[in-house]
């Protein structure tokens, strides 16, 4: 079975603020029991404050996602629902100490539900955009309607492509065959055959020019810079975001948040941060999270991936 | 707590006869079989018994119509990659909208490269309909492939027929009787079916050992080309300790084969008959009439099979479920689907799968915590009433999110 983490467990078999919130005014549903889960959330909203009270749920689904909707309704109690507003989907993972990546979607259900209720609240239509394909790319948690849409959108044409677009594909490559499907299936709507030795039909522009000769400390430094914030637009898109802390000679030591932060892919976006660090910069850089740095190891120790 | 292990059907223990039978090829003869000194002593003599005791429970004719493989997958992919390889210019495959992912992604990848690939439906109950699988019979079709019982359900196919109407159509005919070996007794000799794969691991053998019987006078070609092991037939040095395992497992699938029909099927009976009665809106899936004998597969309406699960598991019983959420998809189970299970239900179904392990107590303990289980969830379920304990009124209407 999945490899849960205690507090997954724990919300599980003993969840939180379970049924329905008996004189709420804020309910949001969605999904259906077709699709194979569905979340009632019901909220008690202040008027005058806008405080969340008390809330509730009512969930249809699998382990992770009853997990979800009790860690949901445990964080958003207190908050005001600007406040609840922010709450993503990714912290409710982090709150769960991380869910498999076939269950993210779970936690995607409970920030929508949240946002579907405010809407409530508010009197407004609140209109999903989310469709969901299935699952690609184990590492990276992306699913074939992602996959096929940035193929679709920026003319694709290799698994190299996809990899630089979405992530998918970036990490174990167990996924590759998927991704030639999708490839051959969309190629062919466009009148084009799949090529697997294709040149890559966009060469992502190089974000940073390379730099050439060696650099002193502080070109160096800089660079890391130049490229972390390049990376950034990307990292926040999925709820993250890096910060560089300090550089000590090739050691970058930097600050992880959000999405990337504790969960399990945290070592896959490190290991790809440093990747691009290195082919940018032209020499061996080492990337570490600054919890790291207090401790002092040594360079090669360093790092928990 | 003592653990009630109740998934056979997803794999077996390794009966204690087997494993001591095992040791010795590990530690003492472990020689290859094709050797000739002290530590081969004997191999080929213990796989040349394993043979005809596995002959023996399948009732094949020649002891050399037995082929070890690695498992049921490699015996199933070996069947048809050789069917097709034989007769090139067929490019028709029957099997079954039912059939294991081991035959299924097969199939579906074979589409692709240009086959046509014609599954048969099932009805509610899981049945076929021999009239569309007579229509589909014809010089065009390379191999049918149509499984002796169905892993999730345990509805068995009536193979023996179906294998004479391919015969009578001049079509090769295989079967995944991978649930089905030792579970129900065969005569092949007696049958047209050309090719039948098995799998040790579901009879209290390891896994990782395979057989896949091959009718004397069928047209084969090896899917692994190399040394002379199996007359050719499937290179690669011999698994010998689990080969002479499987031997031994088979033995004892033909000591317990009544048991196994007489036993263990009141074990199963009790225990579906205790759950219907005893929890509102759930019922059994397949055909009641037509089944393995250690299998039951229940649907629980408007709840979820894998939090069914988490809870068995913490009370320390073992079993699995059809669910999507147990695989990471989506969807339920393609057998689910198939059977037009309703959607209130596809999502919820457990299967439990016994064997001559089990004991009434195991039953007992299952009866006593099932109840409170499936109402612990259903009180979570927004498409449960709790205070009548009965499903909302309308659930679609009752329940109308932003999407679906
Ligand atoms: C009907 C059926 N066919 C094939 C297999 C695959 O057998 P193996 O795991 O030995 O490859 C299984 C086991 O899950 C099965 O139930």
């Amino acid at each position: 079975m999945w490899d849960y983490s205690d507090k997954v467990k724990d919300h599980f078999f003993n969840p939180k603020n379970a049924g329905a919130v008996v004189d709420a005014n804020a309910i949001g549903e969605v999904g259906s029991i077709s699709c194979g889960d569905a979340l009632r959330l019901t909220l008690k909203v202040n008027d005058q404050t806008e405080v969340i009270e008390e809330a509730g749920f009512q969930t249809f689904g699998c382990g992770s996602a009853i997990a979800s909707s009790s860690v949901l309704t445990e964080l958003i109690k207190g908050m005001t629902i600007d406040e609840a507003l922010k709450v993503t989907n990714q912290d409710i993972a982090a709150e769960l100490d991380g869910l498999p990546p076939e269950k993210m979607h779970c936690s995607v259900m409970g920030r929508e539900a949240l946002q579907a209720a405010v809407a409530n609240y508010r009197g407004e239509e609140w209109a999903d955009d989310h469709e969901e394909g299935a699952l690609i790319c184990k590492c990276f948690a992306i699913d074939a309607v992602m996959i096929e849409e940035m193929v679709w959108a920026n003319k694709l044409r290799t698994v190299e492509d996809v990899t630089n677009y979405t992530k998918a594909g970036g990490g174990c490559a167990a996924c590759h065959e998927d991704i030639e499907a999708i490839l051959e299936k969309v190629l062919k709507e466009r009148g084009e055959n799949f090529d697997p030795n294709a040149k890559p039909a966009t060469k992502p522009e190089p974000l940073v020019a390379a730099a050439k000769g060696p650099m002193t400390n502080l070109q160096r430094i800089k660079k890391i810079e130049e490229v972390l914030t390049s990376l950034r637009p990307a990292l926040m898109a999925d709820g993250g975001d890096v910060e560089l802390v300090e550089v000590i000679g090739n050691t970058a030591y930097v600050n992880m948040t959000g999405a990337c932060n504790g969960c399990q892919m945290a070592a896959m976006t490190i290991a790809g941060i440093q990747q691009r660090l290195m082919e940018v910069l032209g020499e061996f850089i080492k990337v570490v999270p600054a919890s790291e740095m207090s401790k002092l190891v040594n360079i090669e120790g360093a790092g928990h991936a | 707590m003592r653990d009630i292990y109740l998934d056979n059907n997803a794999t077996t223990k390794v009966d204690g006869m087997v494993v001591d039978a095992m040791i010795p090829y590990f530690t003492e003869y472990f020689g290859n079989p094709s050797s000739i000194h002290r530590f081969a002593d004997g191999v080929a003599k213990a796989i040349k018994k394993a043979r005809s005791q596995v002959q023996e429970l399948l009732g094949a004719e020649h002891d050399s119509e037995i082929i070890f493989t690695s498992c049921g997958t490699e015996s199933d992919s070996t069947a048809i990659l050789s069917a097709i390889k034989c007769q090139p210019n067929r490019k028709e495959i029957i099997t079954t909208a039912v059939e294991h992912p081991a035959i299924l992604n097969l199939v579906d990848n074979l589409e692709k490269e240009g086959y046509t690939i014609h599954r048969l439906p099932v009805d509610k109950r899981g049945r076929l309909s021999l009239e569309a699988y007579k229509a589909m019979l014809s010089d065009q079709v390379a191999i049918v492939s149509v499984m002796w019982a169905n892993n999730e359900t345990g509805t068995i196919f009536p193979v023996e027929q179906m294998a004479q109407m391919a015969n009578d159509a001049g079509v090769m005919f295989h079967t995944d009787a991978v649930q089905a070996v030792g579970k129900i007794p065969m005569m092949l000799q007696d049958t047209k079916i050309d090719m039948l794969s098995l799998s040790g691991h579901k009879l209290h053998a390891p896994k990782g050992i395979g057989v896949l019987y091959l009718k004397r006078g069928t047209r084969f070609r090896p899917l692994l080309r190399g040394g002379h092991q199996e007359r050719g037939r499937r290179a690669g040095t011999e698994n010998t300790a689990s080969i002479v395992g499987l031997g031994v497992a088979c033995e004892l699938a033909m000591q317990y084969m009544e048991f196994e029909n007489t036993q263990v099927t009141a074990m199963r009976d009790k225990l579906e008959q205790g759950i219907v009665e005893s929890i509102p809106h759930c019922f059994i899936t397949g055909d009641l009439n037509n089944r393995l004998p250690n299998t039951t597969d229940i649907a629980f309406e408007y709840i979820e099979g894998e939090a069914i699960l988490m809870l068995l598991n913490k009370a320390g019983i073992a079993a699995s479920s059809g669910s999507a959420c147990t695989s990471g998809s989506l969807e339920p189970s393609h057998v689910m689907r198939a059977m037009d299970i309703p959607y209130t239900a596809a999502h919820g179904t457990i299967r439990f799968s016994f064997s001559r392990y089990n004991s009434m107590d195991d039953v007992d303990e299952v009866l006593k915590v099932m109840p409170k289980i499936v109402a612990t969830l259903r009180k979570l379920s927004p498409y449960w009433d709790s205070v009548n304990n009965e499903p909302v009124s309308n659930p679609e209407q009752a329940f109308q999110p932003t999407y679906a």
